[in-house]
């Protein structure tokens, strides 16, 4: 299949990519804006733009995902596109009447200049709705920043902070992640008998139950009322610095509600560095549930580090996952010998060398990578373990490697979104994934005489 | 209904028997509507991606090839290369100060690495804008590397997709009069295949028929093609068109500039398949392959309609709704559907012509609602308000089916088996039934945990 990559590795000068390991930034704001209850996500740019995003999240969350487009034409290149953002906000609420019209740039409409704040400001805007709008060049970051650009909009426009004294409560951004995660993170928050504010929440959305009819806007996402509290909070958490970071200081600066950055909560690190920021910032036990489920995954990582202990992986994907990710295979005595992303920004390698050089291990790491160059690295450095999302398929097979997907997007496969990758729990799935994939090959590949009953 | 709340789409559907039979079509979708359309870009990718052995180079920021890798479903017998995915990747940097130097690199890079006969460098929306002078780069990059390199003009604003399918068959018109060495003259019995994509290895189903009765297969614009391939293309004595809105552009212009004639065809639903291998032997005008083709026929149908009736005993009196790309496919699916005893009651292209919803209009049952464009509001309310049981359509719409219990059938990128020819007639049905008759429908309309 895609074999042709050649092992020996050539210095590239154009600065292109082959095989991406990212998109763009406006389908991670679609993304973000449908975590909001009763909105349309709505692209400012051509009609293609709005269908792939759509066709892609269709593909892997397997559930409608609507938008609206400006539909720009030639006309609107040349002369700007506030006659076609003015339209689409009255055609929008008109024909679909959503509480909210959420709208994004594209390459295009940023780079003839449309001034999203002044076309807004002079639109017929029907009484009681809003219309949010966040800058999200595709030229700049990736779907991360697109996603990370949407949430902070959305804090600048909306948060507020009403009272004297913040309530008890907390903001958590959970960051790009599934609705299976996000509906874990809210359950472990719960579990901790702590208010909180999710933002943006797409659980209930794009894993919306079958009713036998189709609902433009299901009954999940943060509401407008939740949105404005968000500024009340006592503290904020932040999942993941490429996409909560932003946002979290966003809202530190308009209404003082002070931010603490975290790594997305995947693997027992993580997770306990969550709980623990919890517990310190509300004075709470943690519940004996979550501590018999800490329990339950370190009895697990007991039972199974035989079988991972010394395993090169290879990991790949957004960097907040993958931040994580090598954390928690570390923990598991694994050795992540290539980690990268494809979305650009050197603290992620700062932050993955650091992890390796504790560990004492030599390995490759790469911002703003593509997954030619990963390929090529695990050509010349065989891995026993991938993990990425659906494209790390090619090189898996290319490489007859087994293969965990983990992440966005997920286009091969189904239930991925449902199910937690976050938590204790999250991390239990995990060591299931990997044990399951290494185990498996190892039956595929014994020959008779070795091949085990027990494992 | 609430989707016909845009007052501009009322022009663009009208219920048989009700209203006039006349539709305004191939118009731009409306500022803020749900449309399902795609781009030029778009149009002038699926078209060329096909081609086996080519890069192709998209110059753009990195999103509009991250969403296009590998996604056509188009099968090689060969190279995989248009398999991979490719872009310049611009940054903030290069809209400032351009993209051309970059995009050059890139070349440079690529054929380096991979040694191709031909590039295909598309332009994107910001291309357009920032003014890279993609024809003067191609020029001198394949001057550089003596090799094929042809920019196609799909910045995504200047059209729909069927702009981009135009850009597209423009490159391909290149590819084929730049002619290093004199053409051999055209050979007897051999033809084209314009607008199959190999899906599933459908192109593969009608060469193997045409073989069959002594008919070469010259190239297939693009399903399974390469650069030598596309090269030969005016040696054959007919093309045959599959899928009109992509490639009768070309087939006009090769009818034009090599005095190849051309036919329409259609190998979906069995009836459309006789009639297109009759029309083939017809134009070609040789005995033995006119009496080649009637036992092929014949043979197949033997064989093909014991399938279809033991389907079409289970199928009799479902309803089905079709949203597809073009409006010669509609045609030929609402023939295909009658073959399994089914009507269908709502049907609507994305790039449908004026004369091909005529033909709709007249074929269809009074009372079935026909829409050019649609957005999924309308499409939801068409669904209930005919009862379809089943809907055909593209990626965005099998999820909306399902959340209204509706079954399921991708004709597009995403279908699963051949569709084409009488084997595809099988797998239409099986596929048919085992959708619209699958248990899991039990599970809504039983209402749940109430005993």
């Amino acid at each position: 299949m895609l074999d042709g990559t050649p092992k020996k590795i050539i210095e590239r000068h154009s600065g292109g990519v082959i095989n991406p390991a990212k998109t763009c930034q406006p389908i991670g704001a679609m993304y973000a804006a449908l975590g909001l209850h009763g909105c349309l996500p709505h692209s400012h740019g051509s009609q293609g733009c709005c269908s792939y995003h759509r066709m892609h999240l269709t593909r892997h969350f397997r559930d409608p995902i609507m938008a609206s487009s400006s539909s720009f034409t030639e006309g609107a290149s040349v002369f700007g596109g506030g006659a076609n953002l003015k339209t689409s906000i009255k055609n929008v609420f008109t024909i679909y009447n959503p509480d909210i019209m959420a709208v994004h740039t594209t390459c295009l409409s940023e780079t003839i200049g449309d001034d999203l704040n002044s076309i807004v400001q002079s639109a017929e805007i029907p009484e009681g709705k809003i219309v949010l709008y966040a800058n999200t060049p595709s030229y700049v970051g990736s779907h991360i920043t697109g996603f990370s650009n949407m949430t902070k909009g959305i804090i600048n426009q909306l948060a507020e902070s009403t009272l004297e004294e913040p309530k008890e409560q907390v903001t958590i951004l959970p960051g790009f992640v599934n609705p299976g995660d996000m509906r874990e993170i809210k359950r472990i928050v719960k579990k901790m008998d702590i208010d909180y504010v999710m933002l943006p929440d797409t659980s209930g959305v794009v894993d919306s139950p079958m009713t036998g009819e189709f609902v433009m806007y299901p009954k999940g996402g943060t509401t407008v009322e939740e949105i404005k509290d968000s500024g009340n909070s006592q503290i904020t958490l932040a999942l993941g610095s490429f996409a909560s970071a932003d946002p979290a200081n966003a809202l530190d600066k308009k209404c003082g509600v002070p931010a603490k950055v975290l790594h997305t909560p995947i693997g027992i690190k993580a997770t306990d560095s969550l709980l623990m920021a919890l517990s310190k910032s509300f004075v709470r036990e943690i519940p004996y549930d979550l501590e018999e489920e800490r329990g339950q995954l370190v009895d697990i990582m007991t039972d199974t580090h035989f079988h991972f202990h010394g395993k090169k992986v290879a990991i790949f994907g957004d960097p907040d996952i993958v931040i994580s990710l090598t954390e928690f295979v570390l923990s598991l005595g694994m050795k992540p010998v290539h980690v990268l992303t494809g979305t650009p920004g050197k603290s992620f390698e700062n932050e993955i060398n650091k992890m390796l050089t504790e560990a004492g291990i030599e390995g490759n790491v790469k911002a703003a990578g593509d997954l030619f160059t990963l390929h090529q690295w695990i050509k010349n450095l065989p891995v026993d373990l991938l993990i990425g999302n659906t494209y790390g398929k090619y090189i898996a097979r290319a490489e007859d490697i087994p293969f965990v997907r983990i992440g966005f997007p997920i286009l091969d496969r189904s239930v991925h979104s449902y199910l937690p990758v976050v938590g204790y729990k999250g991390a239990i799935r995990i060591i299931e994934m990997i044990s399951n994939a290494l185990l498996d090959r190892a039956d595929r590949d014994a020959k008779d005489e070795d091949f085990e009953l027990v494992m | 209904m609430q989707g016909l709340a845009i007052q501009e789409r009322k022009e663009s559907i009208f219920t048989k028997g009700e209203q006039r039979n006349t539709l305004t079509c191939d118009t731009d979708s409306i500022s803020g509507s749900v449309s399902q359309r795609a781009c030029v870009y778009c149009g002038a990718r699926v078209v060329l991606n096909p081609i086996t052995d080519a890069i192709h180079l998209v110059h753009g920021p990195i999103g509009c090839a991250s969403y296009t890798w590998d996604i056509r479903g188009s099968l090689s017998s060969g190279e995989e290369l248009y398999r991979n995915s490719f872009s310049t990747d611009l940054r903030e940097q290069d809209i400032i100060f351009g993209g051309e130097k970059k995009l050059t690199q890139a070349i440079d890079d690529l054929v380096t690495k991979y040694h191709p006969p031909l590039v295909f460098v598309y332009s994107t929306c910001i291309v357009g804008v920032i003014g890279d002078d993609l024809e003067a780069i191609c020029k001198a990059a394949s001057l550089k590397h003596q090799i094929e390199i042809i920019p196609i003009e799909s910045s995504g604003f200047i059209g729909n997709k069927s702009a981009g399918y135009r850009a597209a068959c423009e490159g391909l018109l290149r590819l084929i009069k730049n002619q290093p060495n004199p053409i051999p003259p055209k050979e007897k019995n051999t033809l084209n295949l314009l607008g199959d994509f190999n899906l599933a290895a459908e192109t593969w189903i009608i060469k193997s028929y045409l073989e069959r009765v002594g008919i070469k297969l010259n190239v297939t614009l693009t399903g399974d093609s390469s650069y030598e391939q596309i090269k030969k293309t005016p040696i054959a004595s007919l093309n045959i068109v599959q899928c009109a809105g992509s490639m009768i552009y070309l087939a006009e212009k090769l009818k034009e500039e090599y005095d190849i004639p051309y036919l329409r065809i259609s190998f979906i639903g069995i009836e459309d398949t006789i009639a297109s291998l009759r029309k083939i032997a017809a134009a070609l005008g040789d005995e033995q392959i006119i009496k080649n083709i009637e036992k092929l026929i014949r043979k197949e149908q033997e064989k093909t309609w014991p399938v279809i009736d033991y389907y079409k005993h289970k199928l009799q009196g479902k309803k089905a709704a079709v949203y597809v790309g073009g409006g010669f496919k509609a045609i030929s699916l609402i023939k295909q559907f009658r073959e399994l005893g089914i009507e269908v009651v709502i049907v609507g292209t994305q790039t449908g012509s004026q004369a091909e919803y005529q033909t709709i209009g007249d074929l269809v049952q009074q009372g079935t609602v026909i829409f050019d464009d649609t957005n999924p509001a309308e499409l939801e309310n068409f669904i209930i308000d005919k009862g379809a049981d089943l809907l055909v359509g593209g990626v965005k719409d099998r999820p909306l089916a399902y959340k209204l219990g509706t079954a399921f059938i991708d004709h597009n990128h995403d279908r699963k088996h051949a569709l084409c020819g009488f084997v595809g007639a099988e797998n239409f049905a099986k596929e048919v039934y085992s959708t619209v008759c699958s248990p899991v429908w039990k599970a809504i309309r039983t209402g749940g945990m109430t005993e």
